[in-house]
């Protein structure tokens, strides 16, 4: 009897060093206060933009520029945007490009994440696709609208062709650089309790892969909304509506400088914020629940 | 607690059985020979240590009786598929504690309103209830060992591999954790082959110690250590006993120095 008092007094003592050394060892985490992020990511890029429209006050105010047709003062790029936003017509530049850039992006993705998983896993394509994919990477997807007006015509279908010939080669690059960083432990692991073939993928292979796969989308969308514009400009026609490419190359055509600055400034805006909205919190929480997450 | 786990190890005759198991790997130079002609049994609930230096194929071994390898001679047979632990937690980082262990019992087949259940008494088991929800960034390190415990324990294996699983551990957490895996050998009556560089802690917890030769791996020579558990470290058998197979594994290790 004497031996299990004893076993039975060790186990508990066991049980309390244990949950001593748990308590010892577990980093406490806690959310930064609100106004701390005000002070640190927040009140920074107010002051860029404060100082840069300053900046550009003071190039009009002391005349350093005095050609309104090269350099219009910020309160009639102001002006423009109020007169667009009281015609209503402001919401219908952004909206039109917005929608197009948006369903373009949901097609690439389409394509792009069964390309890049075919890719990743079979070594034929590999060898065969996937330098090119690499290196489409790096041509500007520009150089595809001549080619799309040519097949296509002026019409949408050639501003999606021009989208996603920019960002499939990039979601799937994101994709297939996610499935090769794939620590081989956690296959490993995987494959002992079970998980090979297309369990193995499901449970193991993609969401290890996600992280890259993320900062594929991220790139995805960018290149999605530069090729976007790109073929706005250059093919700008009265059956499209007027985005926000046709809006800058009308400014143009009319000579209407304050017209130009405020599509580059809604173009902008617009990329901005989508990845604000979007992609950057997507990866944030992902990385976040890894643990991954560093704060800068 | 202890009978929701337990096996009825009697059924069984052997939970590994190592027939003249050969392993080489193709290297530049020709074929390395790793391992062999090893043979080696583990009862049903039986705790063996696989002790030796480095070079010895330790971990080749354990990956061959995991089935993640094939020997290249020889033939190994298991009781159903190893469950096999890591001297890295190799917990999923995308899923909480809880739903790791999970995971293994979905890809055993358990159904879906059961998991749950089952995860929570694994997590008891090792002493971690409330870890259910924590991410694995969030736990130490020999909590991260105890949920991976937990989670091969969740394959319902009748054999336990370890892979010198507390070896990045420090000190007193190792030796916490070593109680803690007597206790639940003991609880569970699962049949653990554990590999280490560590004598002590070959003798700490084993039943038998097979002590490896280095390249070519062999079996050197084996002790069966009947010290009366639950053991410390500390003690003065294991530390006799220790002492004893040093001298021999020392002994292995010097004669690669002699050519």
């Amino acid at each position: 009897m004497a031996s299990t008092d004893t076993k039975t007094a060790q186990g508990a003592g066991l049980a309390g060093v244990e949950a001593g050394l748990d308590a010892l060892d577990t980093a406490e985490s806690r959310r930064t206060p609100l106004r701390q992020t005000f002070v640190n990511k927040i009140f920074p890029p107010i002051v860029a933009v404060v100082v840069v429209l300053l900046a550009w006050q003071a190039l009009i105010t002391f005349n350093v520029v005095d050609d309104p047709t090269k350099l219009p003062s910020p309160s009639d790029v102001g002006a423009e945007f109020k007169d667009a936003w009281l015609q209503g017509t402001l919401l219908d530049y952004i909206w039109t490009s917005v929608s197009r850039g948006l369903l373009g992006f949901l097609f690439a993705l389409a394509i792009g994440t069964p390309l890049g998983l075919l890719v990743a896993r079979v070594k034929f394509v590999r060898a065969a696709i996937g330098p090119v994919l690499s290196g489409l990477q790096s041509l500007p997807s520009v150089a595809w609208v001549p080619p799309a007006v040519i097949w296509l015509g002026l019409d949408n279908s050639m501003m999606y062709a021009v989208i996603l010939l920019g960002a499939v080669p990039s979601i799937a690059n994101g994709l297939v650089s996610g499935i090769d960083q794939v620590p081989p432990l956690y296959l490993r692991a995987g494959r002992t309790m079970g998980a090979t073939g297309l369990k193995g993928a499901w449970h193991i292979v993609l969401p290890a892969a996600l992280p890259g796969y993320l900062a594929g989308l991220k790139q995805g969308w960018a290149f999605s909304w530069r090729s976007l514009m790109a073929a706005e400009i250059i093919a700008s026609s009265p059956d499209l509506g007027i985005g926000l490419g046709a809006l800058l190359e009308n400014g143009r055509n009319a000579s209407s400088m304050s017209m130009v600055f405020e599509a580059i400034i809604l173009i902008l805006f617009v990329g901005i914020a989508i990845d604000l909205l979007i992609f950057s919190p997507l990866e944030r929480w992902v990385l976040r629940s890894r643990g991954l997450f560093v704060k800068s | 607690m202890a009978t929701t786990f337990a096996k009825a190890a009697e059924s069984v005759e052997h939970a590994a059985r190592l027939e003249n198991v050969s392993k080489s790997f193709a290297t530049p130079g020709g074929q390395q020979l790793v391992l062999d002609d090893i043979s080696l049994d583990v009862a049903p609930g039986e705790f063996v240590t696989l002790l030796g230096a480095s070079g010895c194929g330790k971990s080749t071994l354990l990956n061959l009786v995991a089935g993640l390898d094939r020997p290249t001679a020889g033939s190994i047979t298991t009781d159903g598929r190893p469950a096999l632990m890591f001297q890295e937690h190799a917990l999923f980082p995308w899923l909480t504690a809880g739903k790791n262990i999970e995971l293994a019992l979905r890809l055993r087949g358990v159904a879906k309103q059961e998991r749950r259940g089952r995860a929570e008494q694994l997590l008891e088991l090792v002493r971690l209830q409330g870890a259910y929800g924590k991410r694995v960034h969030e736990l130490s390190g020999g909590m991260r060992q105890r949920v991976a415990m937990a989670r091969a324990l969740a394959q319902e294996s009748n054999l336990l591999l370890m892979d010198e699983p507390f070896a990045a551990l420090d000190a007193i957490t190792r030796d916490v954790l070593h109680d803690e895996l007597t206790r639940i050998w003991q609880e569970t009556g699962v049949s653990v082959l554990f590999v280490t560089h560590n004598v002590r802690e070959a003798v700490r917890l084993a039943q038998r110690v097979v002590l490896l030769s280095s390249r070519p791996g062999r079996v050197a020579r084996q002790w069966t250590v009947d010290i009366p558990q639950p053991r410390r470290i500390e003690d003065a058998p294991v530390a006799e006993l220790s002492l004893e197979i040093t001298e021999v594994l020392r002994g292995e290790i010097r004669r690669h120095g002699q050519h």
